[in-house]
């Protein structure tokens, strides 16, 4: 039975007060935070340490009586994180509270060598395990802002153009997974109802491969533009695309394709109860040939 | 009881469903129109969605029954003002409405109909058809 | 994850899944989800009611606030003692239907969702818990 859980409670204040006057200025950094919340910041830690090895489990943080300490670091490493600490400043913050617990230790076991080293053995472990906790953390919201800024950049990158009264279109560059159909969808839609848009032209020349999946965002696309009263167009298929699609056994009877971006145009032209009409007579040109407004 | 008002414009009808409806209302909706195409011989029917928020499973298999129903009665059904969080959120269920008829608005909903039932005024046709 | 509030709404008959509908949009809207997302959640919402009070023969639904080391969810939680589902990979799937109804709508709001967890019993009854983030 290990008697750090009673060393701890026992020394609580004592390892606060040597713990803060101890603490490097490098760990410190008072340029980012204040001494008063550092303070506060220090008595959590320690009550959380306290609280959590009182429920007699050193060695496993996944224990629940480690979940009050578990949230509260990965609360300080968000609140560091923000404030510019460095994720191993903040491990160091955690892992500098080992010199004032290693001394009240030796201070309690100090003549018996093999207790004091078991108990510093645990100690250290188990500390190590908390800082490590700031770490983990720290990475993980790391993940999540880039998830989120990849997020905005999608959304930059499917531009909807607005090709004259009532025709759009979306000319889609890169690959279409399925997070990014979310984004193509919302735009195409909320362009849907701003512009009171009845074709929507998709073009995927830049699209790199269409496979089944492909296929589906596309049409999900379509679908939901459907849904609208909105009609849509595929253009930009290139011959190897088209040769894919075929092999691949997916079912584009439904959707209207076409390979290039004008043709679309010119039947979404059609559709909407247009043409382009030509307004001044075409010119000749010709060596020795006469201008037909010369004859008589 | 609340029951969602049907109007006639013509040989047309006209739903705008702007509550939130509990399974009963809209199964109550079903009825009444399937009731009103036949009694007023309609030829049309267009149901504005555009106050809906929520369009779930339930909502979109009402809207695909009564275009069925209407086609029955020989009458064409168009919904329009599907909003673009409700169409993203219907496919994503996976009802895809397949036989309904959509615009965008009243207007092009309408502007549909007419292409596709012709006369305004019904009570020609009325005439027309009577032997 | 750590909870932040909580509630519990009954389903008992068919406006409670209109209540249900609009309690989750009031809570989407607290926490700011966009529309896109609200509708995805209150959608989900009231398929999964639906299924609570038809097939689940009534039950209850918990809404939870939670948060997730930097960033919060809307978790829902949908409880019936009814007779529970035998197959549930089959109910998951698309189109199926169990007699009289048209379909559980299941696999469609699992994909309205980011968690979706599901545990039945026959005889027993249904907790389907769905957790939407930010």
């Amino acid at each position: 039975m290990s008697r750090l859980p009673e060393i701890l409670r026992q020394h609580e204040g004592e390892i606060n007060s040597n713990w803060l006057r101890d603490m490097t200025s490098a760990v410190r950094r008072n340029d980012l935070l204040p001494d008063k919340q550092l303070q506060s910041e220090c008595k959590e830690v320690l009550s959380a340490l306290v609280e959590g090895a009182n429920s007699g489990d050193l060695v496993r943080l996944e224990n629940p009586a480690w979940d009050n300490a578990k949230e509260l670091l990965q609360s300080i490493s968000a609140s560091r994180a923000q404030a510019g600490f460095s994720p191993t400043e903040t491990a160091s913050f955690v892992l500098s509270v080992k010199k004032p617990v290693f001394d009240v230790i030796r201070k309690d076991l100090g003549g018996k060598a093999d207790e004091l080293f078991a108990e510093i053995w645990t100690a250290t472990m188990l500390i190590d395990k908390l800082a490590l906790v700031t770490s983990e953390s720290f990475q993980v919201s790391r993940e999540q802002l880039i998830a989120r800024q990849q997020q905005d950049v999608l959304e930059l990158s499917t531009p909807v153009v607005k090709l004259w009264d009532g025709i759009l279109a979306l000319p889609i560059i890169g690959t279409l997974d399925s997070a990014r159909t979310q984004v193509v969808m919302e735009s195409l839609l909320g362009a849907v109802v701003q512009t009171n848009s009845r074709v929507a032209i998709i073009d995927i020349t830049g699209v790199p491969t269409v496979d089944t999946l492909v296929a589906q965002h596309l049409l999900k696309t379509i679908t939901a533009a459907r849904l609208m009263g909105a009609e849509c167009i595929i253009s930009g298929i290139r011959p190897q695309i088209a040769q894919t699609i075929v092999h691949l056994g997916i079912d584009l009877s439904q959707v209207i394709t076409k390979a290039k971006l004008s043709d679309a145009f010119s039947l979404a032209l059609q559709k909407s109860g247009r043409a382009v009409v030509r307004t001044t007579p075409e010119k000749s040109v010709g060596i020795g040939k006469q201008p037909q407004a010369n004859k008589e | 009881m609340e029951k969602i008002p049907i109007l006639r414009m013509g040989s047309f009808l006209l739903v705008t469903i702007q509550v939130d409806m509990h399974d009963r209302l809209a199964t109550q909706l079903q009825d009444d129109l399937t009731q009103s195409i036949s009694d007023h011989e309609a030829t049309g029917v267009l149901i504005d969605i555009s106050s809906l928020e929520i369009v779930d499973s339930f909502i979109g298999r009402m809207l695909a029954n009564i275009a069925a129903m209407a086609r029955v009665l020989d009458a064409e059904t168009v919904v329009v003002g599907m909003q673009p969080a409700v169409a993203i959120t219907l496919v994503e269920l996976g009802m895809s409405l397949a036989g309904v008829r959509t615009a965008l608005n009243v207007e092009s909903g309408m502007e549909l109909l007419y292409e596709i039932r012709g006369n305004f005024h019904s009570d020609q046709d009325h005439e027309i058809s009577q032997t | 994850m750590k909870s932040l509030k909580r509630e519990t709404v009954p389903i008992r008959t068919s406006s409670d899944v209109v209540l249900a509908r609009q309690k989750v949009r009031e809570w989407a809207l607290e926490l700011k989800f966009s529309i896109v997302d609200q509708t995805k959640i209150v959608t989900a919402a009231s398929e999964l009611a639906r299924n609570t009070l038809e097939h689940g023969k009534g039950g209850k639904i918990s809404l939870e606030t939670v948060e997730d080391i930097s960033r919060k969810g809307l978790k829902l939680v949908f409880e019936d003692e009814g007779p529970g589902i035998h197959d549930v990979a089959a109910a998951l799937r698309d189109g199926f239907t169990t007699a009289g109804g048209m379909g559980l709508g299941l696999g469609g709001s699992k994909r309205l969702v980011n968690d979706f967890a599901i545990e039945s019993e026959v005889g027993k009854g249904t907790k389907v818990t769905v957790v939407r983030w930010k």
